[in-house]
């Protein structure tokens, strides 16, 4: 496979001297090439761009509100006014799951930027500087790493209360270890390499070698357990919301959405399949964008 | 292998202390204490709060205060419920059984499912049946399991009525919890299945094994799986944790008594010593569970030897 593809490139394209065959504009056919033989990463981008153009710009979909109550239109099943029905109180499911996206992906994203960027500068602390600095951050992350994610991120509800913004933190905060751990030991492999001694020769500063020799090389891998990460975290989001720990009502969010009507998915299944379905479909794009990009970038990585 | 087994135990020790310490400073570091949460539920005079601070021990400096947690910990003591007054540790261990119950089912639900078909995608490595349970595996990671437990709901026990939604004590009342608990975990087993065996059946002992005229069966049972135990048990041991977490909402789901349900309840309250005790139970659980795992490897592969 891989031998006719090599073959055909060298025919379709003009020749240097000597015989290396060079493409013209190589970025562009490296992506065009990885989409199309990664297909899990061209899934994965198709349907997350779907659900981001359905999520950002719901008033190309419905133009009616997510928490206007219409109680004369009540529990409707899908129709042509309303594409997803309606809930108890009359409000258009449709405009609820759009809406609703919009906390629900903020939820997915938040907590994982608040991971990887905290966990990657303990990581980058720890694998580069070593000794007792990283003897303590391990520490600290082997308990941490203990407590299970939904329960420390509960831990910290307690203390700050349900809502939004604090489920993001708690969330967050669960998720650093994993991110200090695989980061730590992309550094630990990256610092051997000679060009980090050759920069240090140099009498460049620690900071610079961090930031422009370090970082730059163990960015794939944060990458890719940063896609994984938003699926996992918008799962754990919707599963706290759903338990009251999250945003509270009328505001739209996808487990908050199940929450609020799941007394009635009895009388009106359309309440408790399209919030549901919206979830596990963004999860899923998110999971197939992660593959995809793994088997990309780097095909060696294991996650 | 005992030595190795006490200095093992040992080490747990100061992990379990970091989990109290942390989840101590999480729960006192932030504004409003325990009185505050309680002048929710109970009116009280500025004055009786202070008091009650002060017989509650609040006023003390936080490392006096977790210095008495600590001593009253080691004796069994993990505090009182503010709401109600009854022991936390009693608490627990009413709900503790019920917890454990539907995790291990939830489990038992992800091996039976998992590793079969993670064995049978490796072998017919690249063929349909291998791309339907890697599609399949992948919808199944994401999918919420508490959405799968409010469809399984409806399904089982509202439409046909196969199933009861809650029953407490029974083995009846645990199929759907378990399945909708296990079924994601069962999606992670095959993905990490598939992998572990499709390497091991390219490896020269796998070969070996087969050139000598070894039956399939015997090459993929006594040889492949075997090998391929060590690395699937360890993710078992650290997807317990996971179980523990997604226990919570089931149990919410399915409105089952256990763990899960009293931490939710008192969060919502703020009621403090509850939440510490069951996040400490928990992760005791989940600690001891991977410690298990480490002893078992020595059971499943011969080769480990600890001194």
């Amino acid at each position: 496979m891989q031998a006719t593809d090599a073959m055909s490139q060298t025919a379709q394209q003009p020749l240097r001297a000597g015989n290396t065959p060079i493409a013209l504009r190589p970025g562009a056919k490296r992506w065009h090439n990885a989409f199309w033989r990664h297909r899990s990463l061209l899934v994965g981008s198709i349907m997350l761009s779907i659900i981001l153009v359905g999520v950002a710009f719901p008033s190309l979909f419905t133009d009616r509100s997510p928490v206007v109550m219409n109680i004369r239109d009540r529990l409707q099943p899908p129709n042509l006014v309303y594409p997803f029905g309606t809930d108890q109180y009359g409000r258009d499911l449709l405009a609820r799951v759009l809406y609703g996206g919009r906390t629900s992906l903020l939820m997915g994203g938040v907590p994982i930027l608040i991971a990887a960027s905290t966990g990657c500068v303990l990581g980058l602390l720890s694998g580069y500087y070593g000794r007792w600095l990283d003897a303590l951050i391990m520490r600290v992350m082997d308990v941490w790493i203990a407590l299970p994610i939904i329960l420390l991120a509960l831990t910290i509800v307690t203390a700050l209360g349900p809502g939004l913004v604090n489920i993001m933190i708690a969330i967050g905060i669960a998720w650093i270890p994993y991110y200090t751990r695989m980061v730590r030991g992309a550094v630990l492999s990256v610092r051997e390499y000679s060009f980090v001694e050759a920069a240090r020769v140099l009498g460049l500063s620690d900071g610079r070698i961090l930031l422009r020799h370090i970082l730059p090389n163990i960015i794939v891998p944060l990458i890719v357990m940063s896609s994984m990460g938003i699926a996992g975290a918008i799962l754990t989001g919707a599963s706290l919301s759903f338990i009251g720990m999250g945003p509270q009502a009328p505001t739209p969010e996808w487990g908050l959405i199940l929450a609020d009507g799941r007394q009635f998915i009895r009388l009106a299944w359309w309440i408790g399949l399209f919030p549901g379905a919206a979830i596990a479909l963004t999860v899923l794009g998110a999971n197939l964008l992660g593959d995809g990009l793994r088997d990309w970038l780097d095909p060696r990585m294991k996650l | 292998m005992s030595a190795y087994l006490l200095q093992r135990l040992l080490l747990t020790i100061p992990i379990l202390l970091g989990i109290v310490i942390l989840t101590f400073f999480m729960v006192h570091l932030t504004p409003g204490d325990a009185v505050s949460a309680m002048q929710g539920q109970m009116k009280m005079s500025a004055q009786q709060m202070e008091q009650l601070r002060q017989a509650l021990g609040l006023n003390d400096p936080l490392h006096v205060q977790l210095g008495r947690y600590l001593m009253k910990l080691i004796q069994g003591d993990l505090g009182r419920s503010l709401f109600g007054g009854q022991p936390v540790a009693l608490l627990i261990a009413s709900n503790i059984g019920a917890t454990i119950q539907l995790t291990v089912a939830a489990m038992v639900v992800a091996i039976v499912i998992g590793m079969p078909l993670g064995v049978l995608a490796a072998i017919k490595r690249g063929t349909l049946c291998d791309a339907v349970s890697v599609i399949v595996a992948m919808i199944g990671v994401s999918i919420p399991s508490f959405w799968l437990g409010l469809m399984m709901i409806q399904l089982f026990a509202v439409t046909l009525g196969w199933l009861p939604i809650t029953e407490n004590r029974s083995a009846r009342g645990l199929i759907m919890p378990a399945a909708a608990l296990g079924l994601a975990e069962a999606a992670i087993i095959v993905r990490l299945t598939r992998a572990t065996m499709v390497e091991i059946l390219n490896a020269d002992y796998v070969r070996t094994a087969r050139a000598k005229g070894l039956l399939d069966h015997i090459v993929l049972w006594r040889h492949a799986l075997r090998n391929g135990l060590l690395p699937l048990i360890t993710m078992i041991g650290m997807q317990f944790g996971t179980l523990l977490g997604g226990a919570v909402v089931i149990e919410n789901v399915f409105a089952r008594q256990g763990l899960g349900t009293l931490v939710t309840q008192a969060v919502i309250n703020r009621d403090f010593p509850v939440v510490q005790g069951c996040v400490l139970v928990a992760a005791t659980m989940y600690v001891l569970v991977n410690l298990l795992v480490d002893i078992l490897y020595v059971v499943i592969d011969p080769r480990i030897r600890y001194s």
